[in-house]
Formats: C-alpha cells, structure tokens, sequence
C-alpha cells in the first residue's frame, strides 16, 4: 500500500442490472498525472463518482492515502483529501467568481469561525472573511482570473469557468484532485493553456492528478500512466504510450 | 360489521372525489409541469354553476352547463395567466396560480354573496345493501368515479392524442420537433382536468347540498396531497392516492377519539409515506446526472 | 475621519438606520404623550409582525432555495405557546416587559424545535415534494391546535392572551425586527451563509466542496423557524386572542408572496414588500367594508397576477429591461458609484428555488424503481 496515494480495490457498482463498474484496480503514485480514459459510456465518471461518495460501490473499497474512504459522505471524502471537478460544470452561478472559491475554503481548518461568532460579529469573523478573501484571491491569481473576480460566475467564459471550477476544487486543499473531461469544449489554444496550468498545479501543489479525457493528444502529452475502462471493466493499463497501443484498446475505441 | 361496510362504502366514494381532482392535478404537473393552485377553485365554479342552472330543474343540463362552463374557465386560465408565464420559474407559475384561486374565491364571493347556497341537484334516495342503508348517491359517485378513470386511462395509453400527452410530459421540446402541438396539448390537458373537476362539484352536492366560495379550497389541498402520495405525474396513482386519503378520512370520522384530527391525520400520512417513499407510491424516481 | 466614515459600507446598513429612525420618531411621539390612535398603533404592529415574517422566510426561500408553504404552521407554534406562557404568568407579573420576553424565548425554542423537526425531510425530499410536506405541516399544527380542549389552548373558539399592558408594544416589535435583521443578515453575510447560498445554487457541488449540506439545511429551517416563532408571540400580545384558523396555508401564501415581490434573496426587497402589502391590506379593509370587503380580495388577486405575469413572462423581457424599477435603480446608484456588484442579490427571477417539476405522465401500475430492477437491459451512458 505504500507509496500510493490512491489504491482501488475491485471496485465496482450496479444499477439495478447494469454494471456500471466492475473489479476496478486503480494505483497512482504521489505527484504523477494520471488518465482514465474510454470510449462513452465506459463508466469513467462513475468511477469519480464512487471516489467521491456520490456512489456507495456494491463491491471493492479504495484507499487514500493508506485510509480507507469508502463509505464515507461526500463532504467527508473531501475533508479527507479528494476533490473534484464535474463533467458539466458546476459552479455556484448567482454568486461570484472571488465567492466560489471561497466556498471551497469553507472547511479549511484555517479559516475556521462558529455560527456564533459570526452572528455577533466577534473579530474573529472579520479576520477570517479577510483571510479567506485574500487566500481566494490568491488561488484566483494562478488561474488568471483575478481580473474577473467580481463578476457572476456564470458570466465567465466557458474556459474561464473550467479554471474556476478547478480553482475552487484546489481551495478545499486536496490530495488528490479529480479532473472530469476539463478539455472538453476548449480551442487547441486554450487546451494547451490547460496542459501547462495542470504541470504546473502539480508542480506548485505538490498535487497528484486523476483525469478523465477523450483528446488523446492531451492525454499523452500529460499523464504518466492511464487506464483504459470499457463497459465498466480495465480494458488495459499502465504507461500511456503502451496502454494506447494496445490492439484491444484501439478495437474498443475504433470498434470492430 | 354493517358500520365497516357503510365506512367503507363513503370512503371510497369520497375517495372517487379526490381522486377526480387529484387526477387533474397530475395530469397538468405532469405535462404543463406546473403546480395549478387554482385547480381545487374550478370545483367551486362547477359547484354554482350547476346551482344556477338548477333553476330550470333539469340536473343534466345543469351538469352539461358546469362541465363547458368549466372547461372554457379552465382553458381561459391557462391561456391568460399560465401561458405567458412558460419557460418562467415554477415559482412564479405557482404565485400567479394562487393568485388565480383568490380570484376565482373572491368573484365567487362577489357574485353570490358570502352566505353559503343550498341547492339539492338529484335525490337518488338510499338503498339497503347487505343490511346496510348506502346513499345511492355515493355509489353513482363510486361508478361514475370507476368509468372516468378506466376511459381516462385508456385514452391516455391508446389513441394518438394520449400517446401525444406523454410525449409532451417527457420532453417538450422534443416533442415539438415531432411535429406536435405542444399548446394545444397543454390545452386540452386543462381542458380535461376542468372537466373533471367539475364532476367532482358534482359529487360534493349530492354529498352535501351546500355550496360557499370556500368549496374547493380545502378538498383541492387534499387532492393534491392524494397525487402526490400516489406519486404525482402518474395516473393510476393519483386513483391510489385519492381512494386511500377517502377511506382514510371516513374512518378517522367514525372513531369519535381522532375525529376532529382528521385533517392533521391525512396530512401525518402524506408525510411519512413521502419520507419512506419520496416520491410517492407510483412515482418515477429521478435521479440527478453527476 | 472622514475616509472612515467613506470606508463603511453604508449600502450594508441602509435597513437598520431607515427602520432606526421610523422607530425612534414613533417612539418619541408615543412617549413623549403624543397621541397615536389605536389603529395606527396595530398597524404598526401588524407591519413588524409581517416584516419579520418576510425577513425569516427569506432565509429558506430566497437563500437556501427551498420552497415553504407552512411558515405560518411556526408562527402559529410561537402564537400560541407563547400567549399560553404570557396568559399563566399575567397574573404572577403582569403583561408586561417581563412577560413578553419570558413569552418570546418559549415561543421562538419551541418554534426552533418545530422548525428542526420540518428541516429533517427538507434533507430527504426535493423541491416540490418538500413543498408540498411543509404544507401539511402548517395544516397539522392548525387542525391540532383547533381541537384543544378549552381549558389548553382554547379549541376552536381561540385562546384568550392578554395584550401588551401599555401601548408601546410596537417599540419592542421593531426593536425585534432589527433583532431579526441582524441575525438573519449577519448570517447571510459570513461564511455560513455563503454556505447555504451555495447549497441554493449547487447541492451537488456544495457536498464536493465539502459543505456540511445536512447541517445548513437544518440550521436555515431552524432559524427561520424561530423568527417566526418570535412572530407568533408578538402577535399573542397585540391581539386578544389567538385563532388557529388564521394561520392556514394562506397565510403562509401571503407571507410567501410578500417575499416574491419583494425580490427573492433581497431582504430589503422583503422588508418594503411586507410592509407595504400589510399596509394597503389594512387601509384597504378600512376603506372597503361592508358588501364592498370581498373586493379587497379581489384586487389583491389581480395585483398578484399582473406582477408576477409582468415580472416574468419571457415575452416581456426586453420591454422589462427598459422600464423596471431594478434598473432606474442602478442608473441613479451608479451614476455615483463605479460598477459594484452586489453579492447574493441577483435578480429574483434568476435566483433558482429548487422548485423543479419533471415529473412525466404515466400509466404504469408498478413502482418505478421496482421495473428498474426488472429490466435488466443497460442504458449505456456513463451513470
């Protein structure tokens, strides 16, 4: 168990009769990048899904860390080191960019402060909306959205709220950051923007990365190892450029 | 013995009532996706209605008149207050349809005055039925209640429009491209339920002779708590539920202990059978995309 | 000096200071023997009553997003314990100050309780469904304090209370609004409740984000619950007695409609609207009486109607852009200040209550789940 930071063990959920995952075994080191990747349908969110607690798995259990998670709630899950991004974005859309990310902050041990201290309004309550203010505003910098602060979040760009959504997930002070198709949508330009922006979260945050995506070329340029899921089970596993060319792989991709 | 059976026998056609009106509630949540507060205020209007018309002593027009009347009410409604409001936050159709029942109340209240009016429409008279007296009128109700469902049911399921509705219910949009009349849908589904509602203004005179501007407010509440126990959006539920609330509340009568928390009783059930069951019996299960 | 006075965020405070003042010229006239006449001062009553209502109702609907039909149910609760409290103690100390605050703190905990007690299926049900539960939940507790027996709470015929013993009970009313205000704002505007808000625009991402959704769910019903708990025990002391009859689902659908109008997730919104509906509505029942009282009702209806259909019918939007209070609004503010936004105050026909009805039409005799697990054939689709 040493040595991962993630471990999955037969992981796996069904809807009614449907398996939507099967014997999944993910391993990720500290500090590597790593793809879950599949043709639709294959049950890659549904894997994130599990990791996080929206799903209860009927079999397996994971480990973060060398502790084990499963079963755990959401919000637990994510005190415990997990966050995550969503498929189609979720931001808090009525309120602002500099306040999504401060929702993300909430449980930071930090920046802690009672219901009672902020309905009478104790120093403590003004220290830590401040602290918390400028810690966003920080994060926001990385991002390049500083600028964009103040406005609605669902005022952004698409682009824009990817990195927000990131930004806000970074905020809850992960382990391991779960990142659900975060290219979709995005113009070769802004992809690339992406790619570096990852490196660099690694890098900055000591952080180790799980990522769903379907454009191969960022998947390779990016990760380190990769698994290969169709219809819920590993289809193939490993360093990236191997995993791709596997025949099986490209059948399941191409069809055939 | 004879005291369960006469129980039995009012609560299922007063649970025909609710049902009825439960029924109209369903189907307009289920296909115009809106709450109709003012649904329970139709029942009222088809109430005098029939009080009017009653003044030429002949029950069947007087039911044909609250039938149209009800229908062009309801269609009016839809057209005026709901339709400009589609695409609008459910909140804001659900205010406007509360402001369309104080409407409906408060014309009523004008028009007729607040003292209640007593109008008796048809005395079926009673009958004896396994050694109990039954009033044939609870039986008509009960039969009348049993026919409209089965044909509305059906209807839904066999011709072309039905099959229509429920394509509109599942997406709107969809159903446009297909070359439905979406509007037109939503019409005749108020149109329906007018109808229905009327019949239940019906049933509640020949239960109890007396007519106020308050008429439907109360058993408009419930039939929305039968829907929504039988799972709102689904048709034989809205029956289940109606049929349960009904016999619930001729018991709860009988027992003179709980009697005068009947209201509170019905109100206890839908609550714990939405926290066992959250939607209802018959209802569909949504489960939100991640 | 100067520059401190510049730095406070007087946009921030705006409500306390109006309410301030309309209190202390009151009060002054009133204490200094001035003569206000009794329907003035019922009034006055009646608006803080209504206003705090409005303001703790907010919190659930503009703010957690959750839709309540039995905010009146805890009113009642409040009503109803606390003239109980005030009408045994009367004869020990008198209805006086003391008696009122006993009254208040029984009334407002055993709201709060009803209100923890109505938050535990908020965590359950959704939107409409929720809706439709507090509903009944308002029905309940009208239709059981209606059939008391007459020596507890005074069944169907109402429970006697004595009203405050001097006149100025609407000084302590507004001195409870600012109570509420300040509560219920200082909660909105701190972490906990840009928790909630956050809840509102994204249970699924609030849980991701760590957020305690359980807690805040129970923590806005519960507090929302108290104030108009605090509501009820105000209005025992202005009125003899106490009716359950009042507190049915119109009333909440009232209390409900003030915080539409006003502007959900805008208190100050539901201030000026609970104050001036409570207003129009008791000049306007002066005014009509006799045959001409049901046309009050009348004209409330319509007023509702065209509101809501002008506020939100999609068609009218372009010609709501142009002529709309909002707008003028922030012509006049900006034409001073720069470009500020005001956080959580977006425009109420955007800000989502979780009112979500796709529920589709069916025929089917057997439980939903029930076929899924009979139908073993996938869906496909990533779950």
């Amino acid at each position: 168990m040493a040595g991962y930071i993630l471990e999955t063990k037969d992981l796996g959920i069904s809807f009614g009769g449907l398996k939507a995952a099967q014997n999944v075994n993910i391993r990720i080191k500290k500090n590597q990048i790593y793809g879950l990747i599949g043709p639709n349908g294959a049950g890659k969110t549904t894997i994130f899904n599990l990791l996080t607690g929206v799903y209860k798995p009927t079999t397996g259990t994971f480990f973060l860390d060398g502790e084990e998670l499963c079963g755990l709630s959401q919000e637990k899950i994510n005190h415990k080191g997990i966050a995550r991004t969503f498929q189609n974005i979720r931001l808090f859309n009525n309120m602002t960019v500099v306040r999504n990310v401060m929702v993300g902050l909430h449980d930071q041990p930090q920046f802690k402060c009672t219901v009672a201290e902020t309905l009478f309004r104790l120093p403590r309550h003004f220290k830590t909306e401040k602290d918390m203010r400028e810690r966003a505003k920080e994060l926001l910098r990385i991002f390049d959205l500083e600028e964009e602060r103040n406005n609605l979040a669902c005022n952004l760009p698409y682009g824009k709220q990817r990195k927000l959504e990131i930004a806000r997930a970074l905020a809850t002070n992960p382990k391991l950051l779960l990142l659900d198709e975060p290219a979709a949508g995005m113009n070769p330009h802004e992809t690339e923007d992406l790619e570096k922006t990852i490196h660099f979260i690694r890098d900055h945050f000591d952080m180790t990365i799980l990522l769903i995506e379907h454009d191969m070329k960022f998947v390779s340029g990016l990760c380190d190892e990769v698994t290969v899921l169709n219809f819920g089970t590993v289809l193939a596993e490993g360093d990236t450029k191997t995993a791709l060319r596997d025949p099986e792989v490209i059948k399941a991709y191409i069809g055939g | 013995m004879e005291l369960i059976l006469s129980t039995l026998i009012n609560g299922l056609s007063l649970g025909g009532i609710y049902a009825m009106i439960a029924l109209g509630y369903t189907m307009v949540y289920g296909i115009a996706k809106m709450l109709n507060f003012a649904h329970g205020d139709i029942i009222m209007v088809g109430g005098y209605v029939i009080y009017v018309f009653m003044a030429f002593h002949n029950p069947l027009l007087a039911i044909l008149m609250a039938v149209v009347f009800c229908v062009l009410l309801g269609i009016t409604i839809e057209k005026v207050a709901y339709k400009p409001l589609r695409g609008a936050s459910p909140l804001a159709v659900l205010i406007t349809a509360i402001g369309v029942s104080y409407l409906l109340q408060s014309l009523a209240q004008i028009i007729f005055g607040s003292a209640n009016k007593m109008v008796t429409v048809y005395d079926f008279g009673s009958v004896k039925f396994l050694g109990v007296t039954v009033q044939v009128s609870a039986l008509v109700t009960l039969a009348v209640t049993v026919v409209v469902m089965t044909a509305l049911t059906l209807f839904v399921k066999y011709t072309r429009l039905g099959r229509a509705m429920i394509a509109v219910s599942e997406d709107k949009g969809a159903a446009q491209l297909m070359g439905i009349n979406v509007d037109g849908i939503i019409t005749i589904t108020f149109a329906i339920g007018s109808a229905l509602a009327a019949l239940a203004g019906l049933f509640y005179l020949l239960k109890a002779p007396s007519i106020s501007s308050t008429l439907g407010a109360m058993p408009g509440i419930k039939a929305f708590t039968a829907a929504v126990i039988g799972g709102i959006g689904s048709i034989p539920g809205a029956m289940l539920g109606g049929i349960l609330l009904g016999v619930v509340e001729s018991i709860s009568y009988k027992i003179t202990a709980i009697a005068p928390y009947t209201d509170a009783i019905e109100f206890s059930i839908l609550i714990i059978i939405l926290l066992v069951r959250p939607t209802g019996f018959l209802g569909k299960k949504r489960r939100e995309k991640v | 000096m100067m520059n401190k006075l510049k730095a406070v965020r007087w946009n921030h405070y705006i409500n306390y200071i109006v309410i301030g003042i309309f209190t202390l010229v009151f009060g002054i006239i009133a204490l200094t023997g001035g003569r206000l006449n009794s329907s003035l001062l019922f009034l006055l009553e009646k608006i803080a009553i209504s206003v705090i209502l409005a303001v703790s109702l907010s919190l659930v609907v503009g703010f957690l997003g959750e839709l309540s039909l039995g905010h009146a149910g805890f009113m009642c609760v409040g009503a109803y314990l606390g003239g109980k409290v005030s009408a045994l103690l009367e004869p020990v100390i008198g209805s006086g100050v003391l008696n009122l605050l006993i009254a208040l703190i029984i009334g407002a905990a055993i709201a709060a309780v009803c209100g923890v007690i109505i938050g535990i299926p908020a965590l359950r049900l959704r939107g409409d469904y929720l809706a439709i539960v507090t509903l009944a939940f308002g029905e309940i507790v009208k239709s059981i304090f209606q059939n008391t027996s007459d020596e507890s709470f005074g069944g169907a015929l109402g429970l006697p209370t004595p009203r405050y013993d001097k006149q100025y009970l609407f000084i302590f009313a507004f001195l409870l609004v600012l109570l509420t205000l300040a509560v219920v704002q200082n909660f909105i505007r701190s972490k906990h409740g840009r928790a909630v808000t956050a809840i509102r625009d994204n249970e699924i991402a609030a849980r991701a984000c760590g957020i305690n959704v359980t807690k805040y769910k129970l923590l806005a019903f519960t507090l929302s619950a108290t104030f108009a708990g605090i509501a009820g025990v105000l209005y025992s002391f202005s009125n003899y007695t106490v009716q359950s009859a009042k507190f049915g689902y119109n009333y909440s659908i009232e209390i409900l409609v003030m915080v539409v109008l006003g502007g959900m997730g805008s208190i100050n919104g539901s201030i000026v609207a609970a104050a001036l509906i409570t207003f129009l509505n008791t000049k306007l029942a002066t005014i009509l009486t006799g045959d001409l009282a049901v046309l009050q009702n009348l004209l409330y209806a319509v007023i509702l109607i065209v509101i809501v259909v002008y506020n939100n019918a999609p068609k009218l939007k372009p010609f709501r852009d142009r002529y709309n209070l909002g707008v003028l609004w922030n012509k006049f503010v900006r034409s001073r200040n720069p470009a500020h936004i005001k956080d959580d105050q977006a425009k109420w026909d955007v800000v989502p209550t979780k009112i979500e009805m796709n529920e589709v039409l069916s025929i089917d005799l057997v439980p939903q789940d029930k076929m899924e697990k009979r139908n073993n054939q996938s869906k496909g689709g990533d779950h």
